[in-house]
This record gives C-alpha cells, sequence and structure tokens, in this order.
C-alpha cells in the first residue's frame, strides 16, 4: 500500500511497473486495475490552456492514507498505489493515478472505482484554471459522466 | 490560548490570508468569525479541525488547527 503528492511530474505507467517490480506480493497478482485521471484542455465550453493544483498537504496525506486502509477492510485487495500531482499542470499531464491489485478482477475492479469517487469527493485538493478571459478557480467536480 | 487559522484556495484570496493565528475562539464557526473579522461566510465553506473534516459547531481547544476551504477539485 502506497500513496503520496508529487509536485513535479507522474508518469503513471511507470509507476504502476515500477510499483508491480518492488512488491513482495506481485507473483499473486491475478488482476490490476487502474485509474488515470489526466487534465483537459477545455472545460465548460472554455478552452484551459494551464492549471495549478493547491492543495493541504498534512490533510491530503492523512486523507490518502485513510483511504488505503479504509479500501483494504472493505475488499480483498493484495495492494494499491494512489498519486496525485499538484503544482503546475499542462493539457494531457495526468494529475492522478490509482492502482489496486488483487486475485480475482471483481476486487480490484470495484476498489478502484470506489477509491476515485471518494478521493474526488473529500481530498483537499483544488484546481485553478487559466483560461483565455483569466483565471478561476473550479468551483465543483463534475459527476464524471 | 492559541489556534492556527488556515484558509485555502479561492478563500485564501477572498479574506486576503492564508495563515493566521488567534487567541480565542469555542468553535469553529466562532474561529471564523474572529480570524476573518465576521466576514460572511460562504454557504458551501468546508471546515476541517486537525486535518479532520468538521462542523462549524465543533469545538476548538487550545493549540488546535481549524482550516477553512471551499468544495474540493482534485483528482
Amino acid at each position: 500500500m502506497s500513496s503520496h503528492i508529487e509536485q513535479l511530474t507522474l508518469d503513471p505507467w511507470q509507476a504502476i511497473v515500477d510499483h508491480q517490480q518492488e512488491s513482495a506480493l506481485a507473483n499473486q497478482f491475478g488482476a490490476t486495475a487502474t485509474f488515470i485521471g489526466s487534465m483537459r484542455d477545455f472545460n465548460d465550453n472554455a478552452d484551459v490552456s494551464h492549471m495549478v493544483l493547491e492543495h493541504y498537504p498534512a490533510m491530503t496525506q492523512r486523507y490518502l492514507n485513510q483511504l488505503e486502509q479504509q479500501v483494504k477492510q472493505r475488499w480483498n485487495l493484495l495492494d494499491t498505489l494512489i498519486i496525485h500531482r499538484v503544482g503546475d499542470i499542462s493539457p494531457a499531464d495526468p494529475i492522478v493515478l490509482i492502482a489496486c491489485w488483487s486475485a480475482h478482477r471483481r476486487a480490484a475492479l470495484d476498489a478502484c472505482s470506489w477509491l476515485i469517487e471518494e478521493l474526488k469527493h473529500n481530498a483537499p485538493f483544488w484546481k485553478k484554471e487559466t483560461r483565455e478571459d483569466g483565471e478561476r478557480w473550479v468551483k465543483n467536480n463534475t459527476d464524471g459522466l | 490560548m492559541s489556534i492556527q487559522v488556515k484558509f485555502f484556495a479561492s478563500l485564501r484570496e477572498t479574506i486576503g490570508v492564508g495563515d493566521t493565528t488567534i487567541n480565542h475562539a469555542r468553535s469553529a464557526g466562532e474561529a471564523w468569525d474572529i480570524a476573518t473579522d465576521k466576514a460572511k461566510r460562504p454557504i458551501n465553506v468546508l471546515v476541517a479541525i486537525n486535518l479532520e473534516y468538521a462542523q462549524f459547531t465543533s469545538p476548538v481547544e487550545d493549540g488546535d488547527e481549524v482550516a477553512f476551504f471551499p468544495p474540493v477539485t482534485g483528482g
């Protein structure tokens, strides 16, 4: 189980490979479910050229640690990985990675879905977008549909 | 008594301060009033005490950290 905040860059695919190679349970992994959230170059019908992601560092890490404990209690998982970017973000940059490993697919898939919804609703991160008409704080997340 | 009060994101810009210390408050709501000089509180403001979500009626104690912030938009 591992979670952390990245200040500068996030390569989610490499992070998955690295985490699997370092996991003592890798030989038991039968299923890997991942979610990767990336920055779009549009929002609410406007072009977005840049984004700054702010967070409440101590609370963020504490919350991610709690999520890891909760997901481990709810599903039969072998391992999890959560990484979230903060700072300057450009379109197409990965923002968040969630990976769940289990022996069978259902636990990994359900746990991954639950984790991203919990994170988006509760983890103290805030996005500030740069548009043609200036900067704007994102007021709320979409419903994901 | 010393209570650290933090504001994040759009609230920090609206209030004009990110971090301040107040000498007394019995609740998170009172901490808001003292730290902001009774600024109008947006309806959707969230509050955390010592890094855990709380209510505006939640009590605060000496040494606590009280944070106010808008709805979260990560992920």
